[in-house]
C-alpha cells in the first residue's frame, strides 16, 4: 500500500515543484530556493520506492482504483525503481549546476519549472504501466525539452530545436501509428494484457509491423542507428545544466521503453525483432565512436558519444540473455551519472577557459588541476577502464556476447571502447595538456567557478567510483530487474492479479 | 464504412509524406499536421467502427444490450489531437522564431549549430 502512494508521490513531487516554481516565477532567489527543496524531495521519495520495491517486489497501483485492464495502471518493478532513482539524482544534480549557470534572463524564461515538468515526465515513463499513457508521458517530456531547448534563444539554439523538434514530432507519430495497431490487434493497451493477449493474435505479420513501428518510434527517442541525425544536431546548443539532463535521461528514456517492449510486450518473434536489435546495436556503436571522432567542439564530441553507447545498452537487449539485461540495466545506470557528469565537466571548462570549441582553449592542466581529476573519472569510466563503474557495465555486456558465441557484437563493442578512449584522450590533451592559445592567463583557475556548479560534479564523480569499487550491490539490484525483465508472467500476474 | 476510411488514411499519408519531403520548414510542419490527422483516424478505425447505439448505458440497466460504439477511441483520439494541436502550435512560433532570427525558413540553410564546413 506505502508503495502505491510512494508511485503517486514520485509523479506528484515534481509537478507541485513545477507550479511552486512557476507561481514563483518573479522572486528568482526564492524560485531557486523552491526548485532544489523539490529536486531533493523527489530524490527522498524516489529512494523510498526502490527501498519497498527491492524489498516487497513490484509495486502496483491502480489509478482512480479501476482495476486493470480498464483502468491506468503503474507498474514499477526494478528497473522502473532504479530508474527513477537515477532520474532524480541527475535532476538534482543538473539543477544545482544551473544555480552556478543561469542568470537572470534564463531563470525568467522557465527553466526551473521546465525542468520539473520534464521529470514528471521522465518518472511518469518509468513508472507507468500503460502503453498511450507512455505516450502521454513521452509527450510531456517532449514539450518541456522543447521549451528547455530553447532556453536563452541564441541562433544556435533555434537551429539545433528546429532539427530536434522537427525529427521528434515524426517519432511521435509513428509512436501513435504503432498505438493503433497494436490496439486494434490486441483489443488493449495496458502493459500486462497486451503481453498476455500477443500469443492469441493471429494476424501475426501485422504484430511484427506494429512492433517494429515501435521499435522505431522509441529507436528514434533512444537515437540508434540510423535515426539519431537529431542527436548530434542539437544536444550541443542549449545551457550546460539542460543539455546534461537532456544527455543523462532523455535518450535512456527511450532505451527503457525498448527494454520494456521487447522483454514483455514483444517476444513472440525474436528472430526477427532480436536480430534487428542486434544489428542496430553493434552499427549504433560503431558509428557513433566514430562521429565523434571527427568533432573538435567538446559537447558535440559528448553527444556523438551518447549514440555509441547507446549501442551497448540495446546490445545486452538484443542478446535477451539474463546477463545482457543484468549488462543493460547496469549500463544504463553506470552511463547516466556519467554521461550527465562530462557535459556538466564541459560546461566548467569552457567557463574556465571560455569556450566549448577544443581548439580556442587549453591550459587546464595547470590552471585547474582538480578539474582534471574530476574528468579523468567520468571519462575514462565512460571508455571502460577498471575500476571504473564503465568497466563493469562493458564487461559483463561482452562476457554476455561471448557466452552465446555473438563474436562481432563483442568485437564491435571493444574496438568502440578503444575508440572512445581515443575521444577522450583527444579532449584531455586539447583542453588541458595544451597550452592555452590565448596565453597561460587565459585559463582560470578551479576556485573562480561557482560552488553550485562544483558540488554536483563531486558528487556524481563519487557515483562513479563508488559503483566501480562496489559493484556487488549494483549487480545484485541490475540481476533483480532482469530476472524481472525475463519473467512476464509475473509482471502479468502482479497487475492483473490471478482472478482473470 | 472501414474501406473509405482506410482509402482517406492512405491518401492523407501520401500528402503528408510529399509535404514532409519538402526542405520548406513550414510544409513539413503542414505535412505533421495531415499526418497526425491520418493516424488519428487509424486509432479510431483500428476500434472498430459500430453504428448501432452510442455507448450509453440506460437508467434502468447495469449494462447496453446489443451493439455500441466503442468509446474508447474517441478519447484516445480526443488525448491526441490536443497533445497534436499543443506540439503544432510550438512547432509554429519555433518556426517563426527561426525565420524572424535564422531569416529563412529552408531546412538547408539552417547550419549556424553545425561545425564550420572545411574549406577545400
Amino acid at each position: 500500500m506505502i508503495g502505491g502512494w510512494l508511485a503517486a508521490f514520485v509523479l506528484i513531487a515534481p509537478m507541485v515543484s513545477a507550479g511552486a516554481t512557476t507561481l514563483a516565477h518573479a522572486t528568482p532567489r526564492l524560485q531557486a530556493r523552491l526548485s532544489l527543496v523539490g529536486a531533493f524531495v523527489l530524490l527522498a521519495v524516489s529512494v523510498a520506492l526502490l527501498v519497498v520495491v527491492l524489498r516487497d517486489g513490484m509495486v502496483v497501483l491502480q489509478s482512480g482504483n479501476w482495476a486493470a485492464p480498464f483502468g491506468i495502471t503503474f507498474a514499477v518493478d526494478n528497473l522502473g525503481a532504479v530508474m527513477t532513482v537515477i532520474a532524480a539524482i541527475t535532476g538534482a544534480a543538473c539543477l544545482t549546476f544551473g544555480l552556478g549557470e543561469t542568470g537572470e534572463a534564463e531563470r525568467r524564461a522557465w527553466f526551473h519549472p521546465l525542468s520539473h515538468v520534464l521529470l514528471v515526465g521522465v518518472c511518469g515513463a518509468f513508472l507507468t504501466g500503460d502503453l498511450f499513457n507512455l505516450y502521454v508521458w513521452f509527450e510531456v517530456m517532449l514539450i518541456a525539452s522543447f521549451g528547455l531547448m530553447t532556453v536563452g534563444g541564441t541562433k544556435a539554439q533555434i537551429d539545433g530545436a528546429v532539427k530536434y523538434v522537427a525529427l521528434n514530432l515524426v517519432a511521435t507519430l509513428i509512436f501513435l501509428l504503432a498505438i493503433a495497431l497494436i490496439y486494434g490487434l490486441t483489443g488493449t493497451l495496458n502493459f500486462a494484457d497486451i503481453a498476455r493477449s500477443v500469443p492469441a493474435v493471429s494476424n501475426v505479420g501485422l504484430l511484427t509491423a506494429a512492433a517494429t513501428l515501435l521499435m522505431a518510434a522509441f529507436g528514434m527517442k533512444a537515437a540508434v542507428f540510423p535515426l539519431f541525425f537529431w542527436l548530434p544536431a542539437a544536444y550541443h546548443t542549449p545551457l550546460v545544466s539542460v543539455s546534461a539532463v537532456f544527455a543523462g535521461l532523455l535518450t535512456k528514456v527511450g532505451v527503457y521503453a525498448l527494454i520494456r517492449a521487447f522483454t514483455l510486450l514483444f517476444t513472440h518473434d525474436p528472430e526477427w525483432t532480436h536480430t534487428l536489435l542486434l544489428w542496430v546495436a553493434g552499427l549504433t556503436m560503431v558509428t557513433g565512436v566514430l562521429g565523434a571522432a571527427a568533432q573538435s567542439e567538446m559537447r558535440r564530441i559528448l553527444s556523438w558519444h551518447i549514440i555509441s553507447q547507446i549501442g551497448y545498452m540495446v546490445m545486452g537487449l538484443a542478446l535477451a540473455t539474463p546477463l545482457g539485461l543484468i549488462g543493460s540495466v547496469f549500463y544504463l545506470v553506470h552511463h547516466i551519472i556519467v554521461k550527465a557528469n562530462l557535459f556538466l565537466i564541459a560546461g566548467v571548462a569552457a567557463r574556465l577557459t571560455g569556450s566549448m570549441e577544443l581548439k580556442r582553449i587549453g591550459g587546464l592542466y595547470r590552471s585547474a588541476p582538480w578539474l582534471g581529476v574530476l574528468f579523468f573519472i567520468p571519462a575514462f569510466s565512460l571508455a571502460g577502464f577498471p575500476p571504473l563503474s564503465g568497466f563493469w557495465a562493458k564487461l559483463v555486456l561482452v562476457r554476455a556476447a561471448l557466452e552465446i558465441g555473438s563474436w562481432w557484437i563483442a568485437a564491435a563493442a571493444l574496438v568502440t571502447g578503444l575508440l572512445t578512449i581515443y575521444s577522450m584522450t583527444k579532449i584531455w590533451a586539447e583542453a588541458f595538456w595544451k597550452p592555452h592559445p590565448a596565453g597561460e592567463a587565459a585559463a582560470r583557475p578551479l576556485a573562480e567557478a561557482p560552488a553550485a556548479m562544483l558540488a554536483p560534479i563531486a558528487a556524481l564523480a563519487a557515483g562513479t567510483v563508488v559503483i566501480g569499487l562496489f559493484a556487488q550491490p549494483f549487480y545484485v539490484v541490475a540481476e533483480g530487474a532482469a530476472q524481472q525483465l525475463l519473467d512476464p508472467a509475473s509482471y502479468i500476474a502482479a497487475v492483473l492479479g490471478g482472478a482473470r | 464504412m472501414e474501406l473509405p476510411l482506410v482509402l482517406l488514411i492512405g491518401l492523407l499519408t501520401a500528402v503528408a509524406t510529399w509535404l514532409m519531403l519538402s526542405r520548406n520548414l513550414i510544409r513539413l510542419l503542414l505535412g505533421f499536421a495531415v499526418l497526425g490527422n491520418a493516424v488519428n483516424l487509424s486509432i479510431f478505425v483500428a476500434g472498430r467502427l459500430t453504428r448501432d447505439a452510442p455507448p450509453l448505458v440506460p437508467l434502468d440497466a447495469e449494462t447496453i444490450a446489443g451493439a455500441f460504439a466503442n468509446p474508447l477511441p474517441q478519447a484516445l483520439v480526443l488525448t491526441a489531437i490536443v497533445i497534436g494541436f499543443g506540439l503544432l502550435a510550438f512547432a509554429l512560433v519555433l518556426a517563426w522564431v527561426a525565420y524572424e532570427r535564422l531569416g529563412t525558413v529552408r531546412t538547408d540553410e539552417m547550419r549556424v549549430a553545425e561545425p564550420p564546413e572545411e574549406k577545400t
